[in-house]
């Protein structure tokens, strides 16, 4: 067996109806204007944008049927994750996206339904995963008690004012479990908002300790090391599309400038010192699609295989490494605009560099994808 | 569509992959080209019309062409299914490759029913070596420019000019020639013509290219007053550019009409990391070392894009961006691609990545060595990297000249 492996990608009317009506509305509700708008508010998004897309079934998507979701599977989440980071439009929708998925796929012979069907209706939620800055560690430091008390904090927990539910990742007597806890439930000083750089996003950490959770709110057993295993790789998945959206119209706001820029008598663009590396970025743009819709096709709603898993870590890789230059070379060919908050260039570079770290970075997958690779 | 059931492939697939199993030539003791554009030597030429022959002979060459010029007039899908095996089994190169896949199907398509009884069977056999008389030295990739004068005398054609990476120029009975009739004419490419023509006639002098591995495969090949008989222009004057463009559409294999065989061998990124496996850094094995394994699975990710964008190409919907960008660039992926990763090979090897073919002691007698510094063949010829990233920014994201 080569170790190229497994080369599928399947694109579904599904899929494509959904990229197109996905890339149409966050074009329509988030020009770049409105993203600014959004940078220094509170929430980092528009309420009203986020009902219009519970309205679309958005956050029920990749659910089941039967708690009111579409059933239409993870695939799904793909296009519209990437339509979201063309816009750089920001929101509750990828946090909510992956907590559903770890509560479905966490949740066989338990029942989360009550949950699951409140994300599906609309009810922001998110995941409380790291306890520090690796994201690589299997090491869980937050702690359900035997008195169903949690002990711990968590940083960097997604979009964590928004949601409704917070799902905690946490150790019992050394086993992973899920604590799944209403907002309500966290006091407000317990939580700090974090400064991200990238400002289209929020984060909080947040100490979880002596929040009591519910008997039937832990998630225990098998499925629970799986899912978060799984979790881990869709995160870098749907963030890997998200990137490449995004990589997408920064390299497009770059080529726009050059076509318009003069210096020494000439348009940038005719130089072949901005040209080349242009090129450059549009086959990584390239890679990375192929990628993504390539993880896409082998991830199901059953456990990720070793093909899926390798597909999902060369996604995010490739996404992470390609928006990173294409966001540095955005901001060094806009010249002096492109050191200025004004010129867009800084959107691009800023969120490149929250997105290079999200469910680990490119070394971190590379270091991975060597084990499944080389050592077989 | 192909009317040839899946029974029927699978039996003829088994059929041939067992002739290339029990065929499948021994080590000759000396490098084997790895693609048409490698042939040095004699020796190496000799090697290679054997087996050329050898495969023609049973039948797994040139099936689709008409039984009375030496094929076998089945369904082309045979023959794909012959060269798949061929490549499956790491058999050598059919190296008659301008015969086989350009000038063969052309004479096929075009050509009289003269050229197609002295020609086609001798391309098959390897009894005749063609070459391609396009690219000049000082036209390299415009060949609209070409220059070479073919001027009319009678029943001849006087040809006075030069080609350049002539493959197998030395070696060469015809050549299919691009020449200039019309110097006079409005537009450049309706002045030229093509030709069939003999190389070994008075005049033409093809002189070999030594290669930056110090091997030998071009010529530039030098027309002095050169007579060739004026049957062998191919349909009229003026009619050059058009046929030229003509024989570059069989590249897509036996099913748009080429003879089959392959043009050059593989190298799988597998076959690298095979090469690696008895490797030491620092006292252990190089596949176990960080660094070389990051760099590996970047090279891995670098050639599984190749082949996902190969994929992606054919949707439409995840092609609307930029329609043009992927079939566009594929060879400045590919041709790059490859190049790294030969590198790469030599650069993991230790002390052995100093050695050279002819060292007892280089690995597979220097064959990444000599891989690597051919990779140039392909990142140069047919438009440099340079340019192919010039038109894709000017064609595909619309930057300016």
């Amino acid at each position: 067996m080569s170790v190229i492996g497994n080369t599928a990608l399947d694109f579904t009317d599904d899929q494509a109806m959904i990229l197109d009506v996905a890339r149409g509305f966050c074009a329509d509700r988030s020009p770049l204007e409105r993203v600014r708008d959004l940078l220094e508010s509170d929430l980092g998004y528009d309420p009203a944008v986020w009902g219009e897309m519970v309205d679309m079934g958005w956050p029920g998507m990749a659910l089941p049927e039967a708690v009111g979701g579409s059933g239409l599977g993870v695939s799904v989440a793909v296009p519209v994750c990437e339509a979201l980071g063309r816009s750089l439009l920001g929101g509750p929708l990828l946090a909510t996206l992956l907590a559903g998925q770890l509560l479905l796929r966490a949740s066989a012979g338990r029942d989360c339904s009550a949950v699951l069907a409140a994300i599906a209706a609309g009810a922001p939620a998110t995941i409380a995963l790291l306890d520090n800055a690796d994201w690589g560690t299997e090491q869980i430091r937050c702690e359900l008690g035997s008195d169903g008390v949690l002990r711990g904090v968590k940083q960097q927990v997604m979009e964590a004012a928004a949601a409704a539910w917070l799902v905690v990742v946490a150790q019992e007597q050394g086993e992973p479990v899920l604590a799944v806890v209403p907002a309500a439930a966290v006091a407000p000083e317990a939580r700090r908002n974090h400064v991200l750089i990238d400002a289209t996003r929020r984060a909080q950490t947040i100490d979880f300790s002596g929040v009591q959770v519910a008997g039937d709110a832990v998630l225990r057993g098998p499925d629970v090391a799986r899912a978060l295993r799984d979790v881990r790789l869709l995160g870098g998945l749907l963030l890997a599309a998200e990137a490449g959206g995004s990589a997408a119209s920064c390299l497009d706001t770059t080529v726009e400038y050059l076509k318009t820029r003069t210096q020494f008598g000439k348009l940038i663009g005719s130089y072949q010192a901005l040209k080349h590396p242009c090129v450059e970025i549009l086959m990584a743009l390239d890679a990375t699609r192929s990628f993504v819709y390539h993880a896409a096709t082998l991830v199901g709603d059953g456990p990720l295989d070793e093909e899926a898993e390798i597909a999902c870590r060369m996604a995010k890789a490739q996404a992470t490494e390609t928006l990173k230059y294409a966001g540095d070379r955005a901001v060094q060919f806009h010249g002096g605009m492109g050191f200025t908050w004004e010129c867009d260039a800084q959107l691009y570079v800023r969120r490149a560099q929250w997105v290079q770290q999200a469910f680990g970075d490119a070394q971190h997958h590379r270091k991975r994808l060597a084990r499944l690779l080389l050592d077989r | 569509m192909s009317q040839v059931s899946d029974r029927e492939k699978a039996e003829f697939r088994q059929q041939v992959g067992a002739w290339m199993q029990a065929n499948r030539p021994a080590d000759p003791g000396f490098l084997l080209p790895q693609s048409f554009m490698e042939v040095g030597s004699e020796q190496q030429l000799d090697f290679l019309r054997e087996w050329q022959h050898k495969v023609w002979s049973a039948g797994y060459l040139g099936m689709a062409w008409p039984r009375q010029y030496g094929g076998q007039g089945v369904d082309p899908v045979y023959q794909s299914i012959a060269d798949q095996e061929m490549r499956r089994h790491g058999v050598p190169i059919c190296f008659n490759v301008i015969g086989l896949g350009w000038a063969g199907p052309l004479i096929n398509d075009i050509g009289t029913e003269a050229e197609k009884a002295r020609y086609l069977k001798g391309i098959l056999s390897g009894e005749d070596i063609w070459c391609q008389g396009f690219s000049e030295p000082d036209h390299g990739s415009d060949l609209g420019s070409a220059q070479l004068r073919a001027r009319r005398e009678g029943d001849e054609y006087v040809l006075n000019g030069t080609k350049i990476w002539t493959t197998m120029g030395n070696f060469a009975k015809y050549m299919i020639l691009l020449a200039r009739t019309n110097p006079q004419a409005e537009r450049k490419y309706d002045g030229l013509s093509f030709f069939l023509a003999p190389m070994q006639v008075p005049g033409i002098d093809p002189r070999p290219i030594r290669k930056l591995t110090g091997e030998y495969g071009f010529t530039e090949t030098f027309f002095t007053d050169a007579r060739i008989p004026a049957s062998c222009l191919m349909g009229e004057e003026g009619q050059g550019w058009k046929i030229a463009m003509r024989t570059l559409q069989y590249e897509r294999g036996a099913e748009a009409g080429a003879a089959g065989g392959l043009a050059f061998v593989r190298i799988a990124i597998d076959d690298m990391i095979a090469e690696l496996a008895d490797v030491e850094r620092d006292g252990e094995p190089a596949l176990q070392d960080p660094a070389v394994r990051d760099q590996l699975v970047q090279m891995i990710m670098e050639e599984k894009a190749v082949v996902l964008c190969d994929r992606r190409a054919a949707i439409p919907a995840l092609t609307t961006d930029y329609p043009f960008s992927l079939p566009l660039s594929n060879k400045l992926r590919f041709t790059e691609s490859t190049r790294r990763m030969r590198q790469m090979a030599i650069n993991l090897q230790g002390a052995d990545g100093g050695l050279y073919v002819g060292d007892a002691a280089a690995r597979q007698g220097g064959f990444w060595q000599r891989a690597y510094l051919n990779s140039f063949s392909a990142t140069i010829g047919g438009g440099t990297s340079q340019v192919q990233a010039n038109i894709i920014a000017e064609h595909i994201l619309g930057l300016p000249k």
